[in-house]
């Protein structure tokens, strides 16, 4: 028998299988919980019900109503996804400990980001799906493939740019006041920039304060796909999204930076 | 320099039940004159602590005394505001080091809705060894209950699921923060045969804890922190006779070897021409004292310092 001494083997763990256990899990664990996704699935829906599929008929130019409504209500369900999956989901994690466990074990930290905001996507999807295949049943709605797969990857933009949105405010606001702080940013937000009813029939102060919004972007980007964007040219909302987005990840980097030197 | 003489300070360097298998090993884990302060807060005040492999060192404290600061020092979870924390040699934050070691924290909630086989299931991922799964469910007792939700869990099976993941890894090195705060008696002296269970594995442990009695039960060395510095470092037998009972010294003709007989003394000291001599029942051996010795003067008893931490410390 050998008496050498065997070196510790320091390799890492499959990687890819690390992330896609943290992705399947973390879709999990939402899925189930039933707080989360009864209501990040059923107010767009009930919303769509009632404001979209009761005007099948409502027509104005060469604007449908339903169909115009699905790209809001798109929208607000994919941003109520990502702000209360990661914003209130991390800020409850890390307000109880958990992230700590987490980051005693040899995790890779951006495994668990990167599932965070996958979920948001899915959850996303998920909306999306759903709230077409209503106006489509329901609500009069005619789509081409072509529009369906652009909504989808328009919503995995959009999930993307307010998974950031949500990992900021994770890093802001304290867990239990988590939820309604979401909902006061979440609500008149996605109220001001059109999602709810379209932005025209909006006072003329709340329009001209839209381009503030991200959602504001969104959705005109989102309505693009059927050609019922405004007048603004379509680059402003794509570059309104991206210094969007790389605000909130700037202010979160920033932020978490300095945590850690206090931690 | 401040006085601190009341405070016993118990070196041991032989522990009576265990003996480190390389007496010039290198230190699995080890804390250098640290100091971490939070704002205006001092948490630990110079702390030197070093872990031997094999050991199981008990961190006895009061609420506040830094025992979870120099877990997370030391998990490289905070870093210290001077001073050095070094795990196996390297850095506590290197990857590499943290797939050989594990740590059961508080946690005021884990994620509720994932079975207990999924938090296992994932927490094994991550390590490149990590120990089969029906070998981490059989070590922390888990059978019967793989396929429950952990918000269905009670507090004791929640404790052990913590326990579980700290063990994922086969880690050589393990931390438990405060593994059995908020148990009752049976759910306790469960966890513990668990944690025996990891010594007999030869892994290196370290737990907090600010029960005295836990201390007793599971270290091979107990580590007596308040305010962020040692007060007291033994065996579990040398800690306890150094707290127990109350300081009668004085200056009398009585022998050392007639004081020992009386009863509930547990120590008896000369220094000049001063005897100290500790007992449980301060009363009847004074008592004994003066009636043996009517010359007897300069009697002054006291309680050591650590006594009153204690009286909360030991108080289940």
């Amino acid at each position: 028998m050998s008496t050498t001494a065997i070196p510790y083997p320091t390799q890492r763990a499959n990687t890819a299988i690390i992330y896609l256990k943290e992705i399947k899990y973390e879709f999990l664990k939402l899925l189930r919980t039933r707080s989360f996704s009864l209501s990040v699935i059923g107010f767009p829906v009930m919303f769509y019900s009632i404001f979209g599929l009761a005007n099948r008929h409502a027509e104005s130019g060469n604007v449908h109503f339903a169909k115009y409504l699905l790209g809001g209500y798109a929208c607000f369900g994919l941003v109520g996804a990502a702000l209360f999956g990661i914003g209130v989901g991390l800020a409850m994690e890390r307000a109880s400990g958990w992230l700590e466990v987490k980051q005693a074990s040899p995790m890779p930290p951006l495994a668990y980001l990167l599932a965070k905001c996958t979920t948001a996507i899915a959850f996303g999807l998920i909306i999306v799906s759903i709230l077409t295949a209503l106006g489509i049943a329901f609500g009069g709605v005619h789509l081409t493939a072509l529009e369906f797969a652009k909504m989808l990857g328009m919503t995995i933009v959009g999930s993307t740019c307010f998974a950031s949105m949500g990992l900021l405010l994770a890093l802001v606001v304290p867990a239990n006041a988590a939820p309604g702080i979401v909902n006061l940013i979440y609500l008149p937000m996605s109220f001001a920039s059109g999602l709810w009813i379209p932005i025209e029939f909006l006072p003329k102060f709340l329009q001209r304060l839209a381009p503030i919004f991200p959602t504001y972007h969104l959705a005109q980007l989102m309505e693009s796909i059927f050609g019922y964007q405004n007048a603004t040219p379509l680059s402003s909302h794509w570059i309104g999204l991206a210094g969007f987005t790389a605000l909130m990840l700037g202010s979160a980097w920033l932020l978490f930076n300095r945590a850690q030197q206090n931690a | 320099m401040a006085t601190t003489a009341t405070i016993p300070v118990v070196r041991s360097a032989a522990p009576q039940n265990f003996t480190p298998p390389l007496a010039a090993a290198q230190p699995v884990a080890q804390l250098t004159s640290v100091i971490k302060r939070y704002k205006a807060t001092t948490a630990l005040d110079g702390l030197s602590l070093a872990l031997r492999p094999g050991e199981v060192v008990a961190l006895l404290g009061p609420n506040g005394a830094g025992k979870s600061t120099a877990v997370r020092l030391m998990l490289g979870l905070t870093s210290p505001t001077s001073g050095q924390a070094r795990i196996f040699g390297a850095d506590p934050r290197d990857p590499a080091t943290r797939t050989r070691v594990g740590a059961m924290l508080q946690v005021a909630r884990i994620p509720e809705t994932l079975k207990v086989r999924e938090h296992i299931d994932l927490f094994r991922s991550y390590y490149p060894h990590p120990l089969p799964y029906a070998e981490i469910v059989k070590i922390a007792q888990l059978q019967g209950i793989e396929d429950r939700l952990f918000g269905q869990l009670s507090g004791g099976q929640k404790q052990r699921v913590l326990f579980a993941l700290a063990l994922c890894g086969d880690p050589d090195l393990i931390f438990l923060d405060e593994p059995t705060v908020g148990l009752d008696i049976e759910a306790r002296r469960g966890l513990w045969a668990q944690i025996r269970s990891l010594a007999a594995r030869g892994k290196t442990v370290l737990l907090t804890t600010h029960y005295l009695e836990e201390a007793d039960a599971l270290a091979h060395r107990i580590v007596v922190i308040n305010k962020g510095r040692i007060v007291s470092e033994g065996t579990p037998s040398e800690i306890k006779s150094s707290t127990t009972g109350r300081k009668i010294r004085c200056h009398t003709t009585l022998t050392a070897g007639y004081l020992r007989t009386l009863p509930t003394v547990t120590a008896v000291e000369a220094s000049g021409e001063h005897i100290t001599v500790t007992a449980t029942h301060a009363e009847n051996v004074v008592r004994a004292m003066l009636t043996a010795d009517t010359n007897l003067s300069s009697l002054e008893i006291t309680s050591p310092a650590l006594e009153d931490a204690f009286l909360e410390l030991t108080s289940i």
